[in-house]
This record gives C-alpha cells, sequence and structure tokens, in this order.
C-alpha cells in the first residue's frame, strides 16, 4: 500500500488529496446524506414544510405493488440482458479463439458497439422497429407477426433487452477473448492427446477454467443493466406501456423528476444505494480471488 | 492451435461472420437511413441499400436540425460533447494522478481515511443520488454550465486505484535515485511518475473520454437551455419531434455524428482501448 521508500510528513500530501476530497464530500458524500436524510421525511405536495416521519415512506414503498412490479421487473431485465450478451459474447469468442487468421480483424469488428451511447443504441433499435416503418417490424409483418412495442408490454421489454445486450457483447466479447487466451495450451494439448475432441474440450476444460472470467462478467453485466441502461429505456420506452419497462433506475428518476415525491424517490434510492454497495462488496470479496492459472 | 480440422476452421469463421452482421446490421441500417431523402423514409419497406442523399443530410443535421425545432443544428451540441468529455477525462485522471501519488508516496494521518473515502464514490452511482446532487448544483450555481456537466462527475475510485497500482510497480530505487539527485516531490512528480505512466494514462484516457460523451442522465438534469445540450441528448429530443414529423433520415444522421468520435476512437486507438478496459476493471 505504502512504498518503503516514501516522503516525510508534510502539508504537500493534503493538498494533493485535496480536489479529490472535496468533490467526494460535495457531490458523492453529502448528497448520498441527504438522500438518507430525506428518505425519512414526508413532504406535502407543494414542499412548503416537510415532517420526519421515520420509516414510513419505506414501509410505503414495501406495501407499494407497482414497487414491487418494479423489481421483479428489474430482476427479469438484468437476467435476460446479461444471460442474452454472455452468452452471445461467449460463442463468438470461443470460435474467435479458434482462429488463426484474421482473429484480431474479427476483434475490431465486435468491440465498437461499447462505444455507442446508451441512447444511440435505444434509438437504432427504436428505428429497426419501428410498427409503422420499422425494417424489423415489417419483416416480421411478411411472416405474420405484428410487432407493436408501443401497445405490448411483452415486446417492449424485448426491445430494451435486445438494444441493451447489443450494447454490451462487446465488452463481454472482450473479456471472454482475453480469458480463453490465457488457458496454459498445454491442458488444451494434453486433452488432446487423450482423445478428447474440440466440443468435449470446450466443456470439461476450458469453460470451468474460465468459470473466473464468467462471474465477473456476470456481475459486471448485472451493474449495467441495473443502473447504465437508463438511456436506453429512456428512449425506447419511457417506462411503458403501462410500466411494463420500468425499472427501479426510471422509477428513481420518474417519481422524483416527473411525480416530484422526493420522499418516496429518495427512499427508492437509499434502497438502491444498498443493492450497489451489496454489489460492490461481491465483486471485491469474490472477484479479487481470481484464480490464476 | 491444437489440431488441424478445416471444417471446424471454415464453420468458425462463418460463426464468426455472421456474429459480426448481427452486430453491425443496426449500424448499417443506421447508415442507410442518413444517406436518403425524408421522402423516402415515409416509404414502407424502407431501404436497405445507400441512397445519395448523405451529405445533404449532414448539413441538415449539423447546421439547421429537423424542421419543426428551433432551427439551430447538432453542430453545436457536438461541441459541448467534446467540451464535456473533455473535462471529465482529463478532470479525472488529473485529481486522480494526484491523490494516487499521495495516498502511495507519503505517509500522513487519514491516510487510509481518505483512501475509503474515495473508494466509497464506487458505491454512489449518480443514478441513485440524482435528485440531492441535482441540489447541490443548483445551489453552487452550476446548472447550465461546462462546470456543473463535468465536475460532478469527475470523483474517480477507479482511476486513482488503477494509478496506485502503477505506482506500486514502479521501483523504489527511481525515487532513492530522485532523492539523491536533490528532486523535491513534485520534481519526482512530474519528471519520473508521469512520464513512466504515459502510457496507462493515455489507456485510461480512451476509456473516460468515451464515458464522458456518452453520459445522458446527468446532462439532462442539469441543463434547460438548449445552448447547453449535448449532442446524445439532442437524438432523444428529435425522436420526441418524430412523433409528429418523421424525419428518420435526419435523426440516423444525427446518432451516426453522436457516435462517431468514440467509435473513432476504439478502432484507431484500439491497443490502448483494451489495456485502458481491462485495467480499470482489475
Amino acid at each position: 500500500m505504502l512504498k518503503n521508500v516514501h516522503f516525510g510528513p508534510s502539508v504537500l500530501p493534503f493538498l494533493l488529496v485535496l480536489p479529490q476530497i472535496v468533490v467526494t464530500l460535495v457531490f458523492f458524500i453529502w448528497p448520498a446524506s441527504q438522500a438518507l436524510y430525506q428518505s425519512l421525511l414526508l413532504e406535502d405536495a407543494f414542499g412548503l414544510k416537510s415532517e420526519f416521519v421515520w420509516f414510513r415512506n419505506f414501509e410505503a414503498l414495501v406495501s407499494d405493488p407497482l414497487y414491487w412490479h418494479s423489481f421483479k421487473i428489474t430482476i427479469v431485465f438484468s437476467f435476460l440482458v446479461a444471460f442474452l450478451s454472455m452468452s452471445f459474447a461467449l460463442l463468438l469468442a470461443l470460435f474467435a479463439d479458434r482462429v488463426i487468421k484474421g482473429s484480431g480483424a474479427y476483434r475490431t469488428l465486435l468491440i465498437w458497439p461499447y462505444a455507442v451511447a446508451p441512447v444511440t443504441a435505444g434509438a437504432l433499435w427504436v428505428f429497426m422497429f419501428n410498427p409503422t416503418l420499422g425494417i424489423v417490424s415489417y419483416a416480421l409483418s411478411a411472416l405474420g407477426y405484428e410487432w407493436n412495442h408501443q401497445l405490448n408490454g411483452e415486446e417492449a421489454m424485448g426491445l430494451v433487452v435486445m438494444a441493451s445486450a447489443w450494447k454490451q457483447v462487446a465488452y463481454n466479447f472482450l473479456f471472454f477473448l482475453a480469458g480463453l487466451q490465457s488457458i496454459p495450451k498445454s491442458l488444451i494439448e494434453a486433452a488432446a492427446i487423450d482423445g478428447a475432441g474440440p466440443i468435449r474440450r470446450t466443456f470439461d476444460i476450458v469453460l470451468p477454467l474460465l468459470s473466473p472470467t464468467t462471474f465477473f462478467l456476470l456481475v459486471v453485466n448485472i451493474v449495467y443493466a441495473f443502473f447504465e441502461t437508463f438511456g436506453v429505456i429512456h428512449v425506447v420506452t419511457s417506462g411503458g406501456p403501462a410500466g411494463a419497462t420500468n425499472i427501479l433506475v426510471y422509477k428513481v428518476f420518474s417519481d422524483g423528476f416527473v411525480g416530484l415525491d422526493l420522499g418516496g424517490s429518495a427512499a427508492q434510492s437509499v434502497i438502491l444505494m444498498i443493492m450497489v454497495i451489496g454489489l460492490t462488496v461481491i465483486q471485491f470479496k469474490y472477484v479479487e480471488k481470481r484464480v490464476a492459472y | 492451435m491444437v489440431e488441424n480440422r478445416p471444417l471446424l476452421a471454415i464453420f468458425s469463421h462463418i460463426m464468426l461472420i455472421l456474429g459480426v452482421v448481427v452486430i453491425a446490421f443496426p449500424i448499417w441500417i443506421m447508415f442507410v437511413a442518413a444517406s436518403h431523402p425524408e421522402i423516402r423514409m415515409t416509404q414502407v419497406p424502407l431501404p436497405m441499400l445507400p441512397g445519395g442523399h448523405f451529405f445533404e443530410n449532414l448539413d441538415i443535421s449539423l447546421n439547421r436540425g429537423m424542421s419543426g425545432m428551433d432551427g439551430n443544428g447538432v453542430g453545436y451540441m457536438m461541441l459541448n460533447s467534446l467540451i464535456m468529455a473533455m473535462m471529465i477525462a482529463v478532470g479525472k485522471i488529473a485529481i486522480s494522478l494526484l491523490s494516487a501519488f499521495a495516498i502511495v508516496y507519503f505517509r500522513f494521518p487519514f491516510r487510509m481515511f481518505f483512501f475509503w473515502m474515495i473508494f466509497i464514490t464506487l458505491m454512489l452511482p449518480v443514478e441513485v443520488r440524482i435528485l440531492p446532487t441535482y441540489e447541490v448544483v443548483a445551489n453552487l450555481g452550476m446548472l447550465d454550465s461546462y462546470w456543473g456537466l463535468s465536475i460532478p462527475l469527475i470523483a474517480s475510485a477507479t482511476a486513482t486505484f488503477m494509478f496506485r497500482q502503477v505506482f506500486l510497480t514502479i521501483p523504489d530505487e527511481m525515487l532513492e535515485a530522485a532523492r539523491i539527485d536533490g528532486a523535491g516531490p513534485m520534481r519526482f512528480f512530474w519528471d519520473i511518475l508521469i512520464p513512466m505512466s504515459r502510457t496507462n494514462i493515455a489507456a485510461l484516457f480512451v476509456i473516460l473520454f468515451i464515458y464522458g460523451w456518452n453520459q445522458y442522465l446527468w446532462p439532462l438534469l442539469i441543463t434547460s437551455e438548449p445552448g447547453m445540450y449535448t449532442v446524445v441528448m439532442g437524438i432523444k429530443q428529435m425522436l420526441e419531434a418524430a412523433e409528429q414529423v418523421p424525419q428518420w433520415n435526419v435523426i440516423m444522421m444525427t446518432a451516426l455524428l453522436a457516435m462517431l468520435p468514440p467509435i473513432c476512437v476504439v478502432i484507431f486507438m484500439q491497443s490502448l482501448f483494451v489495456k485502458g478496459l481491462t485495467e480499470t476493471e482489475k
């Protein structure tokens, strides 16, 4: 942590950490403590006076079926995004690990969606699936399926899942490929000598050895689906239709900024904060101990 | 390669090409839509091959904007995005370098306390503290300003950790030698630490530039004046207007413009990008 050889005490180190600490205090810790405090307050409709109500905002949330609905949707959404983008990325990485010629070119062609903003990704998918004009919905209707994510909640969920997963494939692909390339060739060769074919080797050697990467990516993907997909939801569905895609992060925003329910929104923020802390702890506690081959 | 199986190799290539096609399809559709005139965008089915109106649409998008909007293009929004992304990336790198330097090279009271305080920012993404942070920024009079867009986002635990890691790998002899030559702490920082962590700084810059450019929720909250909008916000605004007048050619051209700078960064600085991505996640 600290260098064996280091500088002696002076004010300089305080000045050096000062900018970071000031920003952290003013824009992170103070607002977070405000959220904690506000979650215990009940404000009247005009914002004139507020009353200290202990945990009533939380009780209201827990007994609110809409909140549970949003909770459930968030779980479904993040599971689908993680599953879809990770399985697709793993499949591609397994093939890319096999090819000798051109694997660099494939990597270049597969990683750039990482750079696309969630909002832009949402705009692309909403255009392709536009019920009247979209090229994919046109193809679907030619096959006899009428796509309308503006009315059908399940289709809306499918669309935000696809847009979010599409963007995340690049990231997962890079990490899976790196994980595959760090598996010692000697293990694979030994298995080949014993007569194991490519599929057998994949399931019995490669995938088990890849499990630390998989677990790490699972946590990262859940965090991504929970917190970074706001832009996709906002552009594609705005939480609709009828709350079918109203995930927790979107609900905090819409209750707080649109609905102006400060106490309720703050209570939701606090619950989200607890979830982030939990995920971060998992990430540091288990992911740090990555297996070294 | 363990064994030679030509059929499997061909199959791998086919699957990879299919994967690339699936991944690139939305971008292709966007590019095609951005090269057709408005009138073509109302006829089903939409085209699959590019048309000849690419530069016309570019001009509309950059300089005039969609009909029914304020008549400004997204040119200035691109500039806003660029300023915001640069301020976030440079700001994060600067304050993280300084605090990592303090934590690794100095023994001082509350050192670990500061370290944990920086660590906590990992657990407080903007999404979970939007309302109170908005209030702080409003009270400081930073709404609708570049400072308000960038400063609240520049605290960075990941960047601090990464530089800490880098500094820890620099041999102690460096500091001893510098001291014998009479260099003070800041001289050591500028002339030895910064040059030695140059590639890490560049790699982190690539990641942070993309992060800054793609910010959406935060700019959406704190800008109300159209002159401060970023290009990513411009897309959402156009989509809302599109419910009345569908000008998908202009919207898709704007989306293309919005993704061009970060994509160029990824493609042209690919090795730095990969390095940055894998190192910040450790």
